[in-house]
């Protein structure tokens, strides 16, 4: 057998990694494993990434959610409606499979992004120009509906109308810009 | 497809631009993560979804480029030869993940290789910018520029409260990843490097040697980028890492103020060794090229050598990696006919870079 690397050497390792259920044999010289940093694994080791350290980081998670008293017994079975990925796919690989995952998996999410940011669970950098125009409309007509909630309760019906006309205008303005992206 | 000129030269033609703060930042790095909207995330798409995806940006760049960027040229890599890919990848141009997941995968290069767009690598697209020494807030500018343009046509995967979402949690956010390469041969010789990184850690930074593992960067080459993606600004982001890149070039400055006056004739020996060595060996091993290669440097930047440019640590870096000596050679090399080469191509440009400017 030839080292299926250099084509050069006789083979003297052989060896099957299994990656993400994926079987590959494999079949090479000790300099080309050495090379390839193979080695580490014919040693006993893992090859290790960033992706091992985060899948043990949200294996954590579902371990000690598991463990007070089955709160949430189906979190692993969940299934993102979009792309079908599972959480337990989600934790084995350490990825998501698309941007619904982050609906779908809401709940368990904020543990992870406190872990990996450092305790933060919220963007507050750049905004999309252009689909970002909707986003910050709509973040202020929420804010201002806030507020006629608080004049509304208070009964300062004047302050409360003026705010109403205010979410109206936002609002059409929000409108004409949502049907103006669909066109 | 013109290909050819991204391969042929070790040196991107940005390099050769001396940037701010040379004699210790080798180059200023952004990327960009980001994904479109109603498209499944690379790990787990079609293969439909990924001609989409390419065909997106295809048309992108055929619809308008503002001048700002310039010419950009889309490269299949399912269509190029793996010494190729492998060259592209020890230019920092492509990352090797692109090269594995080939079939779904292209890249948009600028010509002077400034700009570098992964498309379905593990994100839909990684925008990548590098400039030559400290420039960050300039690079950041640039990966600004294009993320607008591309927003222009195509609806990113954008949430109000998560920013842009990305295939992993660690880029969540800003998708942002700013990185500084630089070389601390002061710091390392000096011992200090094992406390600076600690240090580093604990701001939520992250420092690594590009070349070998752990602190025991091969080289001296450490590459400092940010871990935290998530609630900070880019501007936060991008000022902070510069700020503490800025005190490690004032520490790294002092140590070779302080080796200079203390063992002034052991480090000109040193240095001047190392050049004997790269200029007259016959077979080298990329980790002795490394050491003397950063030595050489070193000697340029304190001024003991003086008629070689400063550029020749990024571009000896590059070219004595195995894909580009294979390139040269125009085959697969053996692992010594590699060392034999090596030692070659070095003596070749050192040579080179000494008749050419005296």
């Amino acid at each position: 057998m030839i080292c299926q690397e250099c084509h050069q050497r006789p083979a003297t390792l052989h060896f099957t990694k299994i990656i993400n259920g994926k079987k590959t044999e494999v079949m090479i010289c000790e300099k080309c494993a050495q090379e390839k940093g193979e080695m580490a694994m014919v040693a006993g080791g893992h090859g290790f990434s960033i992706n091992n350290l985060l899948a043990g980081l949200l294996n954590i998670e579902s371990n000690i959610q598991q463990t007070k008293a089955n709160a949430f017994p189906k979190t692993e079975e969940k299934r993102c409606p979009h792309c079908h990925r599972s959480y337990k796919e989600f934790v084995h690989l350490g990825k998501f499979g698309c941007a619904e995952c982050y609906k779908t998996f809401n709940d368990q999410l904020n543990p992870i992004l406190k872990r990996v940011h450092s305790g933060n669970i919220a963007h507050i950098g750049k905004i999309p120009k252009r689909i970002g125009g909707t986003i910050y409309l709509r973040k202020q007509i929420s804010d201002l509906k806030e507020v006629l909630k608080i004049h509304i309760n208070q009964e300062e019906f004047e302050k409360a109308a003026e705010v109403r006309d205010k979410v109206r205008s936002l609002e059409k303005r929000y409108e004409a810009q949502e049907g103006g992206d669909e066109l | 497809m013109s290909l050819e000129k991204f391969v042929e030269n070790a040196l991107s033609s940005w390099m050769s631009a001396e940037g701010p703060e040379i004699d210790i930042v080798l180059s200023s790095r952004i990327r960009l993560a980001r994904n479109f909207k109603d498209f499944t995330f690379p790990t787990s798409f079609s293969n439909e979804e990924a001609k989409e995806i390419i065909e997106l940006v295809k048309k992108r760049i055929e619809e308008e480029v503002t001048p700002e960027i310039g010419k950009l040229e889309l490269l299949e890599i399912d269509q190029i030869q793996p010494l190729e890919k492998r060259v592209l990848v020890e230019k920092h141009l492509i990352s090797p993940h692109l090269v594995d997941e080939s079939a779904k995968g292209a890249c948009l290069l600028s010509e002077n290789e400034e700009i570098s767009i992964m498309i379905n690598e593990e994100d839909h697209l990684r925008i990548q910018c590098l400039m030559s020494g400290l420039q960050l807030k300039e690079t950041l500018k640039l990966a600004n520029v294009l993320d607008d343009w591309i927003e222009e046509s195509i609806d990113y995967a954008y949430d109000e409260e998560r920013g842009y979402l990305t295939s992993c949690p660690t880029n969540v956010g800003t998708g942002l990843r700013a990185s500084v390469m630089m070389h601390l041969p002061g710091l390392v010789l000096t011992q200090q490097m094992n406390q600076i990184i600690p240090a580093i850690n604990q701001l939520g930074l992250v420092v690594r040697g590009i070349y070998g593992e752990g602190s025991q960067a091969l080289g001296n080459i450490f590459q400092i980028s940010n871990q935290i993606t998530l609630g900070k600004s880019e501007r936060d982001i991008v000022e902070d890492l510069t700020s503490v890149v800025q005190q490690i070039i004032a520490q790294e400055r002092s140590a070779r103020d302080a080796l200079v006056k203390t063992s002034h004739i052991q480090l000109e020996d040193r240095v001047y060794r190392s050049y004997g060595i790269l200029s007259n060996a016959r077979v080298i091993e990329t980790k002795e090229a490394t050491t003397c290669i950063s030595d050489v440097r070193l000697g340029i930047d304190l001024g003991y050598i003086k008629n070689i440019s400063k550029s020749i640590l990024n571009e000896l870096m590059i070219l004595t990696q195995s894909g580009f000596l294979q390139k040269y050679a125009g085959g697969p090399l053996r692992s010594h006919e590699r060392d034999i080469r090596r030692a070659a191509l070095i003596r070749e440009r050192l040579n080179f870079t000494e008749t050419s400017s005296s």
